[in-house]
């Protein structure tokens, strides 16, 4: 309001001034039947999952704006801290705020106790303040790390609930990923199975959700070793179509040219043409 | 979806008297400094969080120091209000930009950020308070 900047300082923060304007708009252009400008979301597959040694998480790479790809390869797994990262579904400008909130201050709380942070500080620390907005901000994300006491893996949804368990999955495309993992998901995995398996459940919910799509990004943590697998595997490649998995080469789908030989040839003349170098000339390139 | 109009919010508000209007002189609506009144503007908020993002800090510290008080008995609440009105005296005049360095300490904001330290940093704001209406209202002449 006006009035208040005038005796008392301003405040930092959320500023709610256009709240009521904004809501009048809405009302003025739903009556004329146009739509509001809607925030990009990231309509997602994203799920983790806890083998042996650590954490794998996955992600697809689709944002999508209404009904629109916005962005065919963004990037949903976001740094938090050297061991913990964090996959973000939702409204993609609160998942990257609110990421990159908790991140700066996991590395004050880090450099202040002098210790590794753990990975249930990180959850706390999303859950206070998404509870603290009571879901306006509409960021759910699953936190996955490897910290002093072994391999935490947690989903938080945008009200404030956590939950902590060996697999997760969120997004749009939870479901067909989740039936994934309830049906191949084994105690203590191998690395290169567990891979195998978060691949598979996100492929299954690029494939069989129109929010998600484009490549899956993976990322395993381990004590002491992170691998960002960007891409891992590019499911859905542009201008190709599509190949699968049980065939052994990929066949060349819309190549319409003819193999060579198809038309039979009849007879064969050959003519040489003597040509003789009459002048050389060279011209140097000024490529200063 | 978390996209509300302010249709749903008035049918789940409860009115609350914590937008007050500025009251001038002779506790009457006080038009030349805060404009006209309505009772509808006042009485509901805009955003459900509007009154709880206004109240935050002071809920915050209001459980604090009812649990420390709670653990360590009423000295320890005392001393640290006490401690935070001295440091709150450290600060230049209302319209000039202070730091709050010492308050901060104290309190341990210098050790965390949030969306006041991002989001409408008032050292960047294009308004400028009026210095000697600040004063007066600092000073409660007004």
């Amino acid at each position: 309001m006006a009035t208040l900047s005038v005796c008392q300082p301003q405040l930092g923060g959320f500023s709610f001034e256009n709240c009521k304007r904004n809501a009048v708009l809405e009302a003025e252009v739903t009556k004329l039947g146009c739509n509001v400008p809607s925030a990009r979301k990231t309509g997602t597959t994203i799920c983790g999952v806890v083998f042996k040694d650590g954490i794998v998480l996955g992600a697809d790479t689709r944002a999508t704006e209404g009904m629109i790809v916005a962005d065919k390869n963004c990037s949903k797994i976001h740094y938090i801290s050297p061991n913990i990262y964090c996959c973000g579904a939702g409204t993609a400008a609160d998942t990257e705020m609110t990421t990159q909130i908790i991140s700066s201050n996991l590395e004050l709380h880090s450099l202040s106790t002098s210790r590794l942070p753990r990975v249930a500080t990180a959850n706390r620390m999303l859950k206070q303040m998404l509870f603290r907005y009571q879901g306006h901000i509409g960021a759910a994300l699953v936190l996955g790390g490897v910290d002093c006491n072994g391999p935490h893996l947690y989903s938080i949804y945008p009200h404030g609930s956590t939950d902590k368990l060996p697999y997760v999955t969120m997004g749009s495309g939870s479901l067909a990923a989740m039936a994934v993992f309830e049906d191949r998901y084994k105690q203590d995995m191998e690395e290169e199975d567990a891979k195998r398996l978060v691949r598979d459940a996100i492929a299954a919910g690029i494939f069989n959700d129109l929010g998600s799509g484009s490549n899956i990004d993976l990322c395993v943590i381990t004590k002491g070793r992170v691998d960002y697998l960007r891409p891992h595997d590019m499911a859905n490649k542009k201008g190709v179509r599509c190949v699968y998995e049980h065939e052994a080469l990929p066949h060349q789908t819309g190549n319409y040219k003819y193999k060579q030989g198809t038309t039979g040839v009849l007879t064969k003349s050959v003519i040489k043409l003597d040509l003789e170098v009459v002048e050389e000339t060279v011209q140097t390139m000024d490529t200063s | 979806m978390n996209t509300r109009g302010l249709r749903s919010q008035l049918k789940d508000s409860v009115p609350v008297t914590g937008m007050g209007q500025q009251v001038g002189a002779y506790g009457v609506q006080d038009t030349l400094r805060s404009g006209f009144s309505s009772v509808k503007n006042e009485l509901l908020p805009s955003h459900a969080l509007e009154l709880s993002e206004k109240n935050f800090q002071l809920n915050q510290d209001k459980m604090n120091f009812s649990n420390l008080r709670n653990i360590q008995g009423l000295h320890a609440p005392l001393k640290l209000q006490m401690e935070y009105r001295a440091a709150r005296q450290i600060q230049r005049l209302p319209f000039l930009q202070s730091s709050h360095l010492a308050l901060d300490t104290l309190k341990g904001n210098d050790e965390s950020i949030s969306f006041e330290d991002i989001l409408n940093d008032p050292s960047q704001s294009e308004m400028v308070g009026e210095p000697h209406v600040m004063m007066e209202y600092k000073l409660g002449l007004m």
